[in-house]
């Protein structure tokens, strides 16, 4: 069940990709693994007036997660609600998951040895804190939305 | 153990509000106070807690031992350093007075503390960055209203209309202000923007003008011009309290739409449609009367024509326009004591000439590339020890190479920095402050329409042998037996001192970090503004009697700035979110996200040189030429080339800037003394440089 998703308003988003260094911040990352990404099409002229579109992207938390499946240590974990995580103790670094993940999205976080990827972070959330992008993002562009059971 | 603590961030000068959480000695976590920015902080506020582990920044103070520049430090005790120091001092104070010892300090809501030491040890040479910033717009404010720049807030948030000349206000950012911007998009607010390149902010905006590089005076004088004409103006507004506006007609009476449409490669309906927009927007217009504006020769005047718009606009003291900042006294109230209150005026005149040669400059902090003038030629006097405090003269002033040959007329150079700033390295002693989230700073007033008192509180202990910046200077002052205007052992003292006329203790911080002076916006009653512009008129004076008197005219004629020779372009340079001009370059989270600039060229031009995205060029100015490489885009005029400020760095033991893109001062060959007369600000965007193919390239690589 995918409970939460990270939605970015990208009207209020001026692309100064705080909530990147954010999620870096809060997760105590080296130089390396970067786990969310801000991104926008090349500019168009609209008018005169040059016109984007940006775009938020960290791991989806798959329904059926291919990084859960090929996991040999089963550090790689999917939670009831959703939230696709890295059970670190467990993790062996063999990356296995970034090698199965469509978009490649779980990173090797040279300091540890071993995988690391957006948990929406999870601590936070059971704290009943928001995710360090969505708290601090500049101009409150992101959401973390939480999906109604049906 | 788990604490929270308020404190203010110090990664750029904007010095948002914060919380941060410490267990043990670290940082854990750090938010925007939630009570005025709602968590929101930008990549630089997060980055703090990577600033405190870099070993890359001085671990304790460091005495030169080899040549200038060299880079062979001796490491040595704070007892050592300040002594060291205080001697020199004293020699120069022997030989040559106090007043040749001048400090500069980032300016902004600390620099009591720099000031107050250059005024007990007798000299009048205070001086801090802004020569280099808003010079031009303080002035221009301080010529129309009596107030200078700081003397407004503007109230985005509810205007209907943000107009902003070259102020790239989402990536030069101030979280609050940026999400003002964003509240007033959200409701529908118009957003024009004017520059020579598209920023992260022309892609929010409702009107985009790419103008040619230099022309920002003659769309403002078109504005003014299609304004008068058709009667679109806040009449009754201007008839009360302005001075002066059947001259301003007069002369704008050439500048039309058409015109400037011309001079500014722009099209005359634009500039028709933008008017109409304006008139029946009015009074919630905000101009942005420029924040860095030392640019072009006529950044003053620009500036002037953009605030003298505001008035036509009669945005003053209304809900979406322009209110004045209040202070504590406007609440009936005081306000915190100064330290400089305790110090004795010095009576030397100040050796930049500001208020003396140069009567038309607000004192202040002066103008501190004049400074350079009067060490190099000994007039008015020399100046022999120079000590600068979270202030990088070579990242900040032109031509760097032309400042060390000034400098090196000094018996003392000192640089306090909480990291190695290139001008510390150039200097005999390096003062390792602690970082802001390791000191406490003194208590500041923040004036707006809500004044408040905010304080920084030290979130964690010094992780290296530095120290905080009340402590250095006390140090100092003992040592030269000025103790008595420092009667403070320790930062708590002194907010203690501060406090007293106030009212308000420490404890009333601990609710939100700060402190407000009042519960509600404080107005004033639009209808009785007499007295409150603080010109010699009382009023708006759109013809100044202060420039009249000191012979400068109050509307400059237009004229066209140069266009640059074949095979050249004006080098112009701005901000990025991830970087706060030169310090934050080497801190391991900023640099990984941005580790070098590019040279933004025009599509055409680029095609004409036969480079393409990615490739080198070399940026040649005089002796010097730089390596970069190469970013093309439609959104840039073609006269110009741009790049980010704050690059090109030169300390090896900084190893992840070091020689990373390229500086754009030491390309200002020869501008380090080229300012707009009337404003003091310098011209930064004055400089042609050559650029051609660079026979460094990607593909031609030898390997053995
Ligand atoms: S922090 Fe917010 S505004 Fe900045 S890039 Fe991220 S989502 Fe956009
Ligand atoms: S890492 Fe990839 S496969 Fe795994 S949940 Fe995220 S997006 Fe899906
Ligand atoms: S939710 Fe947490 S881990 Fe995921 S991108 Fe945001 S900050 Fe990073």
């Amino acid at each position: 069940m995918n409970t939460y998703n990270l939605y970015l308003n990208s009207k209020r988003c001026i692309g100064c990709h705080g909530c990147v260094v954010h999620c870096k911040a809060n997760k105590n990352l080296p130089v390396g693994p970067i786990l969310c990404e801000i991104s926008h099409e090349p500019l168009k002229s609209v008018r005169g007036v040059p016109k984007t579109e940006f775009k938020f992207r960290s791991c989806y938390h798959c329904e059926d997660p291919f990084c859960v499946t090929i996991c040999p240590t089963e550090a790689m974990k999917k939670r009831e609600d959703g939230i696709v995580y890295v059970d670190v103790p467990k993790c062996i670094g063999c990356m296995a998951c970034a090698g199965a993940c469509p978009w490649g999205i779980p990173q090797h976080n040279p300091e540890t040895n071993k995988a690391v990827k957006c948990d929406y972070c999870m601590d936070r959330l059971d704290a009943g804190l928001q995710p360090a992008c969505v708290t601090k993002c500049t101009t409150h562009a992101l959401k973390l939305v939480a999906m109604k059971e049906i | 153990m788990k604490k929270s603590v308020w404190s203010m961030c110090g990664m750029c000068t904007v010095r948002c509000p914060i919380r941060v959480e410490v267990e043990g000695n670290t940082v854990t976590w750090l938010e925007g106070n939630q009570h005025i920015l709602k968590g929101a902080l930008c990549a630089k506020g997060s980055a703090g807690p990577s600033l405190v582990a870099d070993k890359e920044r001085p671990q304790q103070p460091l005495i030169r031992r080899g040549g200038r520049g060299a880079g062979r430090w001796e490491a040595v005790s704070w007892e050592f350093a300040l002594d060291y120091i205080a001697d020199k001092l004293k020699t120069i104070i022997d030989r040559h007075g106090p007043e040749s010892i001048m400090a500069s300090s980032r300016g902004g809501p600390f620099q009591d503390l720099v000031k107050a030491f250059t005024h007990a040890l007798g000299s009048p040479n205070y001086s801090n960055h802004d020569s280099a910033c808003g010079r031009n717009v303080h002035h221009a404010s301080l010529s129309l209203f009596g107030l200078g720049r700081k003397g407004f807030i503007y109230d985005i948030k509810n205007a209907k209309h943000l107009v902003l000349f070259g102020r790239n206000i989402l990536s030069s950012l101030r979280p609050a202000e940026v999400n003002q911007v964003m509240d007033m998009l959200d409701k529908g607010g118009k957003l024009t923007y004017v520059d020579v390149r598209q920023t992260l902010t022309g892609i929010k905006a409702t009107n985009f003008f790419q103008v040619r590089p230099g022309t920002d005076y003659a769309l403002a004088l078109a504005l003014i011009h299609e304004i008068i004409k058709a009667e679109g103006y806040d009449a009754d507004f201007v008839e009360r309290y302005t001075t002066g506006f059947d001259e301003l007609a007069y002369f704008v009476e050439n500048y039309s739409a058409e015109w400037a449409a011309k001079e500014c490669g722009i099209k005359p309906k634009d500039i028709h449609e933008l008017v109409d927009q304006l008139i029946a927007d009015r009074p919630k217009v905000i101009f942005h009367p420029g924040w860095m504006l030392s640019r072009y020769n006529d950044s003053f005047y620009a500036s002037r024509a953009l605030n003298c718009l505001n008035a036509l606009m009669g945005n003053i003291e209304v809900e979406g326009g322009l209110i004045f900042a209040k202070g504590a006294g406007d609440c009936g109230r005081k306000g915190p004591r100064s330290l400089n209150e305790l110090s004795p005026k010095p009576t030397a005149k100040r050796a930049d000439g500001v208020g003396d040669i140069y009567k038309h400059f607000e004192k202040g902090p002066g103008l501190f590339h004049l400074f350079y003038k009067a060490m190099a030629t000994g007039i008015p006097y020399p100046i022999k020890g120079i000590i600068c405090v979270r202030h990088d003269p070579f990242l900040c002033f032109p031509d760097p190479q032309a400042q060390k040959e000034a400098l090196d007329n000094c018996d003392l150079i000192v640089s306090i920095d909480t990291h190695y700033s290139e001008f510390g390295w150039y200097s005999d002693v390096i003062l390792p402050e602690s970082t802001y989230l390791e000191r406490d700073s003194m208590i500041a007033q923040q004036k707006g329409m809500k004044p408040r008192l905010i304080m920084r509180n030290k979130a964690i202990e010094p992780q290296a042998d530095t120290l905080d910046l009340c402590t250095i200077i006390r140090g100092l002052a003992t040592r030269l037996g000025l103790e008595q205007y420092f009667p403070f052992a320790t930062p708590q003292d002194l907010w203690a001192w501060q406090l007293e006329p106030t009212g308000f203790s420490i404890a009333d911080f601990e609710k939100k970090g700060f402190v407000e002076y009042a519960d509600k916006p404080v107005m004033f009653d639009r209808e009785k503004l007499e007295g409150k512009f603080k010109t010699p008129s009382g009023k708006i004076e759109i013809i100044s009697q202060n420039l009249t008197e000191w012979g400068f005219p109050s509307w400059k004629p237009y004229v066209s700035p140069a266009k640059p020779p074949k095979g050249q372009y004006r080098l112009v340079f701005g901000r990025s979110p991830l970087h706060s001009h030169s310090h934050t370059v080497n801190n391991p989270l900023l640099n990984e996200m941005m580790p070098e600039n590019t040279l933004w060229i025009n599509t055409r031009e680029a095609s004409k040189m036969g480079v393409s995205e990615g490739d080198f060029v070399d940026v040649i100015s005089g002796d010097v030429t730089c390596v970069i490489t190469v970013k093309v885009t439609d959104f840039i005029h073609p006269e110009a080339v741009y790049t980010v400020h704050g690059f090109g760095r030169q300390i090896p033991l900084q190893t992840r800037a070091y020689h990373a893109g390229m500086s754009d001062q030491k390309l200002m060959k020869g501008q380090l003394q080229n300012m707009d007369p009337v404003g003091g600000g310098l011209n930064l965007c004055e400089t042609f440089v050559t650029v051609r193919k660079s026979s460094k390239n990607h593909q031609r690589k030898v390997e053995l």
